[in-house]
């Protein structure tokens, strides 16, 4: 069993009886000053695990909203070598809240798998989620992730049948992410019981946290999902968030870091009542 | 990097991982793993049953019109005076390309897989317009991704899609081309994965696509390296064929690969040059990536982020190249050149004129090259060139560009 920030907070938290609020927004959107202002933020808020996205062009798993923010971000040219530095710089600060990396696999590819573990090691960084990846390609930069100390977070989907599970999470490690729905970021909101059910079903197969995601957007949801979950993820109610708060040209406002806030402490909030919810 | 080593075969991959050498593979998200599995064993099951092949056979001949022509471009060659040119007649297919020979083979699938719906991504509209033929036919409802770019200069087929029953969803996303289009319908079938079947129209995509369509197209290279041994009593010198995703290059190219005295060329899109981002010629231009769920050439920027690029031709117009022709490229097999737009467009107008016949810019491509070619050879070789397309879909296109008014 590994011991990462990511590790240590899942424990922290279920010690609390309650489940972890994870929460996504992209990288460089819409610039890197924002990026950081967020981060710096984010745990005082209630975020206990951030996932920052990095942007690439053709995001085929991601719904409207977060291929909307890759755009901006990479409009504003946002690159792997300014993310990796934003979180040099948010660590400098914060040793304790962990970071996971979010993103597709080409832009780690043309920078070399091995070189991007390694300074995304050094920069600060606990763990991956790439969502082209599966495990049959793990030798491309699941195993050496994992060498260089990173956690490797594999997505569990609705699809993945109890026949593939042992294969989904042999090298997965930190949490897993269980995508709650069929479909792209930013869909409905997926149906509790069946979400209960896939929990329970991962956990026969696993020690490891279990983090729900997809369609969770409000408190309310998240209090729901998280009683029956080690974790819940909200991504596109954030980056919805950050881009209401843009102003006309696209730039960053006076509200952008506190319309962040404001969201990501109500879903804070849920989190905690969900510990009440599954108590009562 | 190092070149791969010769195999003592051209023909014998994908291993079963999917890959050709270091290109194809499955890199897709989870939800779409278990299906991606499920395929390639639906479809080892279907190749192992004579029924699917006899039902694919019947429909061949009897829908789709095959076996197609050889014909031998009289006009052509007397105009250039060099090599005699030989046409495998794609044009003349039901639908008008090479694309029906595809989409018959995996409709078929879908149905064996008990698949109710059809989703599938179209650039110049050819495939969007096949796979609306088979899903009428079959009785599929068909939903097609078309880029926006792509619905304003492809128009006739865009009506043609809808009068056989299909829903073209434009596609708004970057420069509303065939790449986005392919996003588009892969996060469709990623949402819908339980009733829907992804038609793929190219020669690329997760693993086992990549193997399937080559498989379903290298129908156009069989019947022509027995026509041609029939008619001419021997093979050609060179085959050549335009490649932008290369569903047709590949058809064309895989019968011959071990036949060495065949030189092989495939034809990229050089839009207005190699030297800035106008060009769709990943194998020129790109470098290894990984996109829509295999590893090729892509064109890319320093930071992985991929490429847009042009092409005159809505078919050609993608940043990336299916799998099996990048190995190809590697080895050396095959040679892949660049034919810019102009230069495609000017063979358009020759062989319009020539041989009485519009092909598709697409198909342009490969002429244009046959155009260069020929001259420079003996008066007795044989440029064999796969006619994908017939270009009715183009003449709006073309107009425009040589300010003939419609």
């Amino acid at each position: 069993m590994s011991n990462t920030r990511i590790d240590r907070r899942f424990a922290a938290v279920r010690a609390e009886g309650r489940p972890a609020l994870v929460t996504f927004f992209t990288a460089g959107d819409p610039d890197e000053a924002t990026t950081l202002s967020i981060l710096k933020a984010l745990p005082g808020a209630g975020a206990d695990v951030i996932e920052l996205g990095m942007p690439f062009s053709d995001p085929m798993a991601d719904g409207p909203a977060i291929q909307a923010a890759g755009l901006r971000a990479l409009k504003g040219g946002q690159t792997m070598a300014k993310t990796l530095e934003i979180v040099r710089l948010f660590r400098q600060a914060d040793d304790e809240t962990p970071i996971v990396l979010m993103g597709y696999y080409n832009p780690i590819y043309a920078h070399g798998p091995e070189a991007f573990v390694a300074e995304a090691k050094e920069a600060g960084v606990d763990g991956l989620i790439i969502v082209d990846l599966p495990p049959e390609a793990d030798d491309e930069l699941c195993i050496p992730a994992l060498k260089a100390g990173l956690n490797f977070i594999r997505l569990a989907t609705p699809t993945t049948d109890d026949r593939r599970l042992p294969t989904v999470l042999a090298n997965t490690s930190g949490f897993v992410y269980y995508v709650s729905i069929n479909g792209i970021t930013g869909s409905a909101a997926p149906d509790n019981s069946r979400v209960a059910e896939a929990v329970a079903r991962i956990k026969r197969h696993t020690d490891l946290p279990v983090a729900v995601g997809f369609g969770v957007r409000t408190a309310e949801q998240a209090a729901a999902i998280g009683a029956n979950a080690d974790g819940v993820v909200v991504g596109s109610a954030i980056v919805q968030a950050i881009a209401t708060s843009l102003d006309e040209g696209g730039k960053a406002t006076e509200g952008t870091v506190s319309a962040v806030v404001a969201l990501v402490s109500q879903l804070a909030e849920g989190v905690r009542a969900a510990r009440r919810l599954s108590a009562a | 990097m190092t070149a791969p080593q010769l195999p003592n075969s051209f023909r014998t991959g994908p291993d079963d991982r999917g890959h050709f050498g270091i290109f194809g593979g499955r890199y897709v998200a989870e939800t779409l793993m278990p299906l991606i599995l499920e395929l390639e064993k639906a479809y080892e099951e279907a190749k192992a049953d004579p029924a699917f092949a006899a039902e694919l056979s019947a429909l061949s001949t009897h829908y789709a019109g095959r076996p197609s022509k050889l014909y031998f471009a009289e006009g052509l060659t007397r105009h250039l005076g060099g090599a005699r040119i030989f046409f495998k007649r794609e044009d003349l297919n039901h639908t008008g390309s090479h694309k029906i020979n595809n989409c018959l083979g995996q409709i078929l699938l879908a149905r064996r897989m008990g698949k109710t719906r059809i989703i599938a991504e179209t650039g110049a509209g050819q495939h969007g317009v096949a796979s609306a033929t088979v899903s009428a036919r079959f009785g599929f409802p068909c939903v097609v991704y078309m880029g926006a770019t792509d619905v304003e200069r492809q128009k006739p087929n865009v009506f043609r899609m809808k009068l056989l029953g299909a829903e073209v969803k434009p596609v708004t996303a970057g420069n509303g081309t065939l790449k986005d289009a392919m996003n588009e319908a892969l996060r469709d079938w990623v949402t819908n994965v339980e009733d829907t079947y992804y038609l793929i129209g190219t020669a690329a995509g997760p693993h086992p696509y990549p193997e399937l369509v080559r498989d379903f197209q290298s129908v156009i290279g069989t019947e022509a390296r027995a026509q041609m041994l029939e008619q001419e009593g021997r093979l050609p010198d060179m085959i050549i064929a335009a490649v932008g995703g290369g569903s047709n290059a590949i058809g064309l190219f895989h019968p011959f690969l071990d036949d060495a005295s065949v030189k092989i060329v495939g034809v990229e899109a050089g839009g207005h040059g190699l030297d800035g981002d106008e060009h769709c010629a990943s194998m020129n231009a790109g470098r290894p990536g990984v996109l829509h769920g295999n590893r090729t050439y892509l064109l890319q920027d320093a930071d992985g982020q991929i490429l847009e690029g042009h092409s005159i031709s809505a078919g050609l117009d993608y940043p990336g190249v299916g799998p099996e022709h990048s190995w190809l490229r590697d080895t050396g097999r095959v040679d892949y050149v660049p034919i810019l737009d102009d230069e495609a467009l000017d063979a358009f107008q020759v062989c319009t004129r020539t041989e009485g016949i519009i092909p598709a810019l697409e198909s342009a491509h490969a002429i244009a090259e046959a155009i260069k070619r020929a001259p420079t050879m003996d008066r007795d070789a044989i440029i064999l060139v796969n006619l994908s397309g017939r270009g009715d879909k183009d003449i709006h296109t073309v107009g425009k560009l040589t300010g003939l008014e419609l």
